[in-house]
């Protein structure tokens, strides 16, 4: 053995990389995560030090502007609201390994379902609350599921790409919603809509400031109960339903559900269609409780995208998506505080990767060797 | 237990033995490979545990032992996929050190894995040349299309250089393989389990060339773990036991099947089953003319009728692909009929809603575990509620109730020995032994009338094949219907009642199994009609038949 002692570095260190063969405790993914975004943090500061700052001042300004005091925190939440449901959206249609990407369009379709109950209109400006919202949401719903049921049915009958096609009906989606807002819909001939009559729009917490003065100028609105009841629902459907089970099934390998007897097609269909609804109550959400009128630029600003990041980085968990996208809206808002104003979407960008490159972790098991000696 | 067909059909024993003579007892020519002391530790198993090896040059030596046993871990490590923890690899005399297959093919070391790494979509050539410098510039395939022609008229490796791989057979995709390891100037070949995917005639063509290929100087070792094959093709033995030799270099001419079993398993192998007489009762399954395309579109199954009935197995033999997978995927709704019918107690079950059955009494263990049977990522309850999840108590309404699932994955652990840390373990991380259990626990517990089985057993080793045997043969006691479709021939003759031989998608005889010790003139009659010779051109003598 002399010989190959010999040949080889005595003590030298080696990584050697193997797949993991059992199963990492439940805490370990959620380490590992945490672990990621701390690692990502570190690297900004490095970046933000290059660049002249100071990074701990960054971070904690960062902090201060997103959750410093209770009106911040509201901000955040107002921002990432629209994204828990996009990201909802994501989450069920990857979760069955169909890449809609087009969460975006059907999040404009939504707010458009939504605008039209009021602006049409199909219910008098007069309606109680009560109706008005709840004929908004099933509208938004609605034409949000049609937009995502279009690639949905043409993937399932004719195996057309549903990335491709996702994708295109994001830009019809668009400019469907500016005709209506430059032509039909239009107020005096600006690119807006009328402002929705109060009865119209989701409730604040600043609206209820009268009885209690804690919840002044808080902006959040009642669209995150939108969010979080969907988060439950979906936890629900896809851990403690059968049909849960079936998507379940279907995504991770689709020849066993077809044995097992369950329709690939119809289900295709449902989920994509699902998907959609749920980025369209996202648009309802936004439309109805921030920018209060059908108007393109502020629901065009990306949360059907930002959703496809937050579906990933939560691992299509439900309740996972639920905090990331509060993480998300907190690097919005501080996007807008910060100069240079790329330094939060940087630090987005390098969690991001972190995280994916955690995942790695998980599959595999370091192991650190010196050279053996026989 | 009676000679295997795979043994008579393999070349003969005559020349065989000349060439065994020459390399090991007249000249001991220098070591072509010399293994010693390689440890190799994954994550809760020693793969290997200080084994030493030896091939001389010029022979074929046979590389034995059950799954796991350590054999393809200490191969990957010769051809420098894996890097042992401790150890020396000595090629002609010389010690090297591989950290990459490239370094273990300049050594002259070159393995054929059992998934063949080529391009469907490209030329024989042009795969062989693949990851090699030449041609340099112009793709000059003309030249090398004759170089690769004639290295083959060389080795007896017969392809046309100019073919497409997906066009070839599987046999021909594995001399691809072998040219891509001889255009490399491999000396020394590593063969993992190359008869697992090739139907009987490929598996006499390879043994001739493999032979062919040591007469010229080349070594060859044969990595499997069927004992007969050893015996007809190898000089010598080196048989394996969870990651230690238990023989090393044993000439093959000189020790028994039996033996090498038990040197295998640690103890001495029953190959033999108890089945006890028993009256079949009415028809189960009635399979009517039925005919039926492959994936290609080309039709497989050309007007085949059987039927099956309660409390008998029927066997169905044949070389792979001749129609026998595409037929359970018809009576299971899973491939269009185009013509004829199958039927389930009577109701159609072909071209219906693969629900149906599964509704109806049919279970179904499927050739692939890994990608039809089985959700890799899913956890074993998910994976053995995928029968029953429609029906309480696992299903409550649209709701699943996870605690009673849970209890009935639970409850089949136990019942079926599947060793798994917890139920909620994703079933990718199970051995291939304890998969099938997870699969046969599921299809079994459903109290099936009507079971179709293919390839139950296929690469699993001798103690998980005893347990799926028993579990089959338990089926049977209970007057369920039991269809195995099986390459084993001696599986299908152990545990069947009567055998189907097909052919080409077409029904070539029907035999009647009458203990189960198999005569000399049964196998071979077998074995014509799995060649395409329809049972009355055969002339049997004493042979019980029928049908």
């Amino acid at each position: 053995m002399a010989e190959w002692t010999a040949s080889k570095k005595r003590g030298a260190l080696r990584v050697q990389l193997e797949p993991r063969l059992d199963v990492p405790p439940a805490w370990f993914p959620v380490a590992v995560s945490l672990g990621a975004v701390f690692v990502a943090l570190i690297l900004g500061g490095i970046v933000i030090a290059f660049s002249g700052g100071n990074p701990f001042a960054t971070y904690a300004y960062i902090a201060r502007a997103s959750f410093g005091d209770i009106g911040v925190l509201s901000d955040t939440i107002v921002k990432a609201t629209p994204i828990i449901l996009t990201a909802l959206a994501c989450s069920i249609a990857f979760r069955m390994k169909l890449w809609n990407i087009g969460a975006e369009g059907q999040f404009i379709m939504g707010a458009w379902g939504a605008s039209a109950v009021v602006l049409a209109p199909l219910l008098p400006p007069e309606t109680t609350r009560w109706l008005f919202i709840p004929a908004m949401a099933l509208a938004g719903f609605g034409m949000g599921g049609v937009w995502g049921l279009i690639p949905g049915y043409l993937k399932a009958k004719f195996n057309v790409n549903e990335i491709i096609s996702s994708l295109m009906l994001n830009y019809i989606a668009v400019s469907w919603v500016n005709y209506w807002v430059f032509g039909v819909w239009s107020e005096g001939g600006f690119q807006m809509s009328p402002k929705f009559p109060t009865n119209a729009s989701l409730p604040r917490l600043s609206d209820y400031a009268e009885t209690i003065p804690f919840f002044r100028g808080l902006t959040t609105h009642a669209g995150l109960i939108f969010g979080i009841l969907a988060a439950i629902a979906l936890w629900f459907i896809v851990y403690r339903s059968r049909w849960g089970y079936e998507i379940r099934l279907i995504g991770d390998n689709p020849r066993a559900a077809k044995y097992a007897g369950i329709n690939i097609v119809r289900n295709t269909i449902l989920v994509m269609a699902l998907s959609g609804a749920l980025a369209g109550l996202g648009g309802v959400s936004e439309v109805a409780g921030v920018v209060r009128r059908l108007q393109t630029a502020p629901l065009n600003a990306g949360y059907g995208f930002t959703g496809i990041i937050v579906a990933w980085l939560a691992k299509l968990h439900p309740l996972a998506i639920i905090l990331v996208s509060i993480l998300f809206g907190a690097l919005i808002l501080a996007g807008r505080e910060i100069q240079p104003s790329g330094i939060p979407k940087m630090i987005q960008g390098i969690i991001l990767v972190c995280l994916i490159a955690s995942d790695f972790l998980l599959r595999y098991r370091l192991r650190f060797t010196r050279g053996e000696v026989e | 237990m009676c000679t295997c067909f795979l043994v008579y059909l393999a070349t003969s024993p005559l020349e065989h033995a000349v060439t065994a003579n020459t390399t090991t007892d007249l000249q001991q020519p220098p070591l072509a490979v010399e293994m010693r002391g390689i440890v190799k530790r994954f994550p809760g198993v020693l793969a290997n545990d200080h084994v030493n090896f030896e091939l001389r040059a010029g022979e074929i030596h046979a590389l034995l032992g059950e799954n796991g046993a350590g054999k393809s871990t200490l191969m990957n490590i010769l051809a420098g996929l894996y890097k042992q923890d401790a150890g020396t690899i000595k090629v002609k005399g010389k010690t090297l050190e591989f950290s990459s297959p490239r370094d273990a093919i300049k050594a002259g070391i070159g393995m054929v894995h059992q998934h063949f790494m080529l391009v469907p979509s490209q030329t024989v050539t042009e795969n062989i040349l693949l990851g090699l410098d030449e041609p340099r510039f112009l793709m000059r395939l003309q030249e090398y299309d004759k170089k690769i022609a004639d290295l083959g008229d060389k080795y007896g490796l017969k392809v046309d250089p100019r073919t497409k791989i997906w066009q070839l057979s599987v046999g021909e995709q594995q001399r691809v393989e072998l040219l891509k390891m001889l255009y490399r100037g491999a000396d020394v070949l590593v063969m993992d389990e190359p008869t697992a995917v090739l139907a009987p005639q490929e598996i006499e063509g390879l043994f001739e060339t493999l032979h062919s290929m040591v007469a010229q100087g080349k070594s060859v070792i044969f990595i499997s773990h069927k004992l007969n094959e050893v015996a007809s093709i190898a000089d010598r033995v080196s048989v394996l036991r969870r990651g230690k030799v238990t023989a090393s270099g044993v000439p093959a001419k000189g020790v028994s099947r039996q033996e090498l079993a038990s040197m295998m398993v640690g103890r001495e192998v029953a190959l033999a089953v108890d089945k006890k007489p028993k009256t079949p009762g009415e028809i189960i399954l009635d399979v009517k003319d039925v005919h039926a395309e492959n994936d290609k579109g080309l039709p497989c199954l050309r007007g085949l009728s059987l039927h099956v009935r309660a409390g008998e197995i029927v066997g169905i033999a044949g070389v792979a692909g001749n129609g026998q997978v595409e037929l359970s995927q018809v009576i299971a709704g899973l491939r269009p009929c185009k013509k004829g019918q199958a039927l389930l107690n009577g109701k159609k079950v072909s071209n219906r809603d693969t629900r149906y059955g599964i509704e109806h009494g049919m279970s179904y263990v499927p050739e692939d575990r890994t990608h039809v049977g089985s959700s890799p990522n899913l956890s074993v309850t998910d994976n053995v509620i995928m029968k029953n999840y429609r029906k309480p108590p696992i299903s409550k309404g649209s709701m699943l109730d996870m605690s009673a699932a849970t209890k009935f994955a639970q409850e089949l652990k136990e019942a079926y020995d599947i060793i798994v840390p917890t139920v909620n373990t994703p079933v990718r991380l199970l051995s291939g032994g304890n998969l099938q259990r997870v699969i046969l626990a599921r299809e079994i517990s459903g109290h099936p009338n009507f079971m179709v089985a293919v390839q139950p057993t296929r690469g699993l080793d001798v103690g998980a094949i005893e347990g799926v045997h028993r579990l089959l043969l338990t089926q049977r006691e209970a007057d369920a219907a039991v269809l195995l479709i099986s390459e084993e021939l001696e599986e299908l003759i152990a545990l069947s009642d009567r055998i189907y031989v097909i052919y080409e998608g077409r029904m070539m005889g029907e035999i009647k199994v009458e203990g189960a010790e198999p005569d000399k003139t049964l196998m071979d009659a077998i074995g014509l009609m799995m060649t395409g010779t329809p049972l009355e051109q055969i002339h049997m003598e004493g042979a019980p038949t029928h049908g």
